[in-house]
């Protein structure tokens, strides 16, 4: 009889810490690592909400709908076998969450509340105000605390995960991570590991994200040989606001209560998404909306002022109302501005949001990597190629939840401890790593790693993100090789040998920059439109030649490509539109909603069908 | 350091860009200590960087990270600070702001006289420059025991109906980021005092008044009994004032100590 097996977790977000409740609840401990203490992990970002088609309403709702939905609004490139999964565990994951004491918004009678969000006509968003994700994660946060109290687990906050150790036989046996207040390098082994690292948002320079997400994990262990999936699908939400060091997001929650995007045209305020998608409105999903606001201020120059920004309004909303659902988000616009937005119209424009590509899992979210696990925003596997708004907390969790239990399985089925391993293996890649590490010290030259990432980020979101030219996607490409060769002239800007940030981020930019490759191409490949992933050259979705995943493996060369069937074993492909009722293809939605709720776009006044994000895109 | 700190600030006009505004931020550098070394050595850097408006006191921060040269023009490290979120919800960037606790990225230059200056959070053991080590933060969440206890993760069906009023105070309560805020202006928490300051005592309060959550609440409020516990507040009100969510923090201290007082005749009755 083998030993207990040695379970890591890297990364404390709501994915990584849903796989660690899953794995201490079966009396067994785990590593969890975390650059910051994980109750500052990136989820707490999360403002909306979370879906469960828990039917609170009276709608007639159902988790069949939120499976359809999902795959419609994801243009029928997600897995669908995972997809329906998540939204059948959906209902049992809010109750157990709002077991767990998180302060979900109530109705009058006590019970749940539920609002809207784009990609649907369902109320099926449970939400804690404004700021759900810092809710759920301190939840369960809190969960995993009361394990580190119970000797489960044990959290190695300040570490940063470098790479994954591998046997003879390609298995993943452990880690190497470096101390960020020491800088030591050590290797830490593992039966098992589980990838829980979030987006890489910081590719693209200023985005919604938090500073931590640089898929510099990701991008490490493709460099390993882990696939990476589908990594041209990044999403950009269309309301944020600007700012010198990011982009704040202004929820989608904002609509789902009534929030109304405008600009002016002929001296009046136009609705522009209410008259383009009467049956969806201002809750179309995000890569249209996004589409929309980027037709207004580049194609036909109506942004406010001139500029490239368009009005997000809810003074037209009750005070209570907003303080109750929307406080969190409000509060930060106006930290930022100094303007009050129950008064004053918000200024937001689209900003780099999510990214529906990731590390390729199978179905128990395992990559090619025997033994390496990846769960929440750095697998593929939920959101095709666009994620539905209060999706990606659902993903989180039960991504994690599924990934526990199927980790600890895999490595009780292992004939050998890691235990038993010679230390050689864990020797060399520390002192591999080590010698990594030094080097970046050694060089000498002008180039500062703060400005070449500002520079990536520049070229990524100019050209790598709503609107997409193939010559301008490889110019990209061109250019990302230029940073590749200048990063070996940059002098780090801190030579000290204690709690040195530079050294991390330098490290996590030569990552950002291999995945920026990754994505860049993955783009220019694929010539179709399809979710986020838009090119006027090509601007109808083609299921006769890209119905497939993209693969992408590392080689010294760069990236190389491959593809895989998408399953489509439910829910055959349909046109994907919203300027009509649509998405529910499966079940007819015609009896759900009561007749008399106002807050149903199909009531407004029907007009011609329209896909102004399809038409003629002239170049600027 | 002051002398230090006055020479630097006559340098800095002379470095100031030829046109165009400029802000000075004098930032209080701490280098760990070395192998034999006392007392670390702490000194006064002044920065002198390109004005916008709206900037937060992070931007200024990575303006120095691009472009690591203090207001003499003499390269220098760049500082380091602990960030994440930048939109006031993660917590990372408190840090002492022109005297006050206040987090780096929700405070605008434009509210702030220059120079403006930047300091650790005294209060923790500081790691370097304005890094500093809370746990004794997190660590006082895990002795108050701030969770619910649940049974398990399988499905049970619908959690306790909650009034919509009571939600939203418990939500409140619940925004704490564990910035540290409140310790660092708190006169009575620090390195010579076990006091688990205001945040924990607020977390007992949020969990005492969740249905199942205030089951167990005897196992908090005999946390606070305990030494470091609700009786070294010495109701200065401080934290309140510096909360950068605006939790009601000596309305749960206020409650707490309340429950803290039944508890105590309940025992001494039961005895």
């Amino acid at each position: 009889m083998p030993a207990r097996p040695q379970v890591i977790i890297v990364g404390g977000g709501l994915a990584g810490l849903s796989a660690a409740i899953k794995i201490i609840e079966r009396g067994l401990p785990i590593q969890l690592f975390s650059i910051v203490p994980v109750r500052r992990s990136h989820s707490v970002c999360a403002q909306g909400g979370i879906n469960a088609a828990i039917n609170q309403k009276g709608e007639n709702d159902s988790p069949a709908k939120h499976f359809d939905e999902t795959i419609f609004g994801g243009d029928f490139l997600a897995n669908q076998q995972p997809v329906k999964d998540m939204c059948e565990a959906a209902p049992d994951i809010i109750f157990l969450l709002d077991r767990m004491g998180v302060p979900f918004n109530r109705t009058p009678e006590g019970n749940l509340d539920f609002r809207r969000f784009g990609g649907t006509m369902y109320s099926r968003t449970a939400f804690a105000g404004a700021t759900t994700g810092q809710q759920l994660l301190y939840a369960l946060d809190e969960q995993v605390r009361r394990g580190e109290d119970d000797g489960l687990v044990e959290k190695f906050e300040g570490w940063e995960f470098i790479s994954v150790v591998r046997d003879d036989g390609g298995a993943c046996k452990g880690i190497v991570a470096q101390h960020r207040t020491t800088l030591e390098i050590r290797a830490f082994p593992a039966d098992v590991v589980i990838l829980a690292t979030g987006g890489c948002g910081l590719i693209f320079g200023k985005s919604t994200n938090s500073q931590v997400n640089t898929g510099t994990a990701a991008s490490a262990v493709y460099r390993q040989g882990a696939i990476y999936a589908n990594g041209e699908f990044i999403q950009v939400h269309p309301t944020a606001m600007a700012g010198e060091d990011k982009l704040r997001l202004m929820s989608e929650s904002i609509r789902g209560e009534g929030g109304r995007v405008w600009t002016y045209k002929d001296g009046k305020p136009w609705y522009f998404l209410e008259e383009w998608y009467p049956a969806y409105g201002n809750l179309v999903p995000r890569d249209i909306a996004t589409r929309a606001i980027f037709k207004i201020c580049t194609e036909l120059g109506l942004g406010i002022d001139g500029d490239n920004l368009v009005y997000l309004d809810i003074s037209h909303l009750p005070d209570d109302l907003l303080e109750a659902k929307l406080g969190g988000v409000l509060d930060i616009y106006e930290k930022f501005t100094g303007l009050d937005p129950k008064n004053v119209p918000m200024r937001v424009f689209p900003a780099v949001h999510y990214s529906m590509g990731g590390l390729w899992v199978d179905y128990d979210q395992m990559t090619n990597i025997p033994g390496l696990f990846a769960v929440g925003e750095v697998d593929f596997q939920y959101h095709g190629a666009n994620r539905l708004g209060a999706n990606s907390l659902l993903s989180c969790i039960h991504g994690g939840f599924a990934t526990g239990p199927k980790a600890v399985e895999y490595a009780q089925g292992l004939r050998t401890r890691v235990s038993d391993l010679p230390e050689r293996q864990f020797r060399q890649e520390v002192s591999r790593r080590q010698e990594e590490s030094d080097a970046l010290f050694r060089q000498d030259g002008d180039e500062n790693p703060y400005l070449l990432h500002k520079e990536l980020g520049e070229w990524m979101t100019k050209n790598v993100t709503v609107i997409r030219y193939n010559d301008r996607l490889r110019e990209t490409d061109q250019k990302i090789q230029e940073l590749i060769a200048r990063f070996r002239h940059i002098r780090l800007p801190d030579n000290h040998r204690v709690a040195n940030q530079a050294l991390f981020f330098t490290r996590e930019l030569w990552n950002m920059l291999e995945l920026a490759r990754v994505i860049t191409l993955g783009a220019l490949r694929r010539n179709e439109s399809r979710g986020a992933h838009y090119k006027p050259e090509f601007p109808e979705r083609n299921d006769a030649d890209w119905l497939h995943t993209t693969l992408a493996r590392w080689t010294p060369e760069g990236p190389s490509f491959d593809r895989e069937p998408v399953d489509l074993t439910y829910i055959p492909p349909r046109p994907r539109r919203y300027d009509v009722d649509s998405a529910a293809g499966v079940v007819q939605k015609a009896a759900a909603a009561p007749a008399n709720d106002p807050t149903q776009a199909s009531h407004l006044p029907a007009r011609p069908a329209t896909q102004p994000e399809r038409a003629t895109a002239t170049r600027p | 350091m002051t002398a230090d700190g006055t020479e630097q600030t006559r340098s800095a006009e002379s470095a100031a860009a030829p046109s165009g505004r400029v802000v000075r931020v004098r930032i209080k550098r701490q280098e760990p200590l070395e192998p034999g070394q006392k007392k670390p050595a702490v000194r006064w850097e002044e920065f002198a960087l390109p004005y916008q408006p709206l900037l937060n006191v992070h931007s200024l921060l990575m303006l120095i990270q691009r472009n690591p040269v203090n207001a003499a023009g003499k390269p220098t490290s760049a500082a380091v600070w602990e960030y994440n979120c930048l939109e006031g919800v993660c917590g990372s960037c408190g840090m002492v702001i022109n005297g006050k606790g206040r987090l780096a990225c929700t405070t605008l230059v434009d509210q702030l006289t220059q120079p403006i200056t930047l300091e650790p959070m005294g209060t923790f053991p500081v790691v370097r420059d304005l890094v500093v080590d809370r746990t004794r933060l997190f660590d006082s969440f895990k002795k108050v025991k701030a969770w619910v206890p649940i049974d398990g993760t399988y499905p049970l069906g619908p959690g306790p109906k909650s009034a919509p009023d009571s939600q939203q105070e418990r939500y409140l309560l619940s925004t704490c980021i564990a910035c540290g805020i409140c310790l660092e202006v708190c006169p009575n928490v620090g390195a010579q005092s076990p006091f688990v300051g205001a945040a924990a005592i607020n977390q007992v309060r949020l969990f005492n008044e969740h249905p199942t959550g205030k089951m167990h609440a005897d196992q908090r409020l005999q946390a606070l009994m305990e030494e470091g516990g609700i009786a070294y507040c010495g109701n200065a009100q401080n934290c309140v004032q510096a909360c950068p969510k605006g939790i009601p923090l000596t309305e749960s201290i206020a409650a707490v100590n309340g429950q803290v007082n039944r508890l105590a005749w309940r025992k001494l009755f039961r005895k």
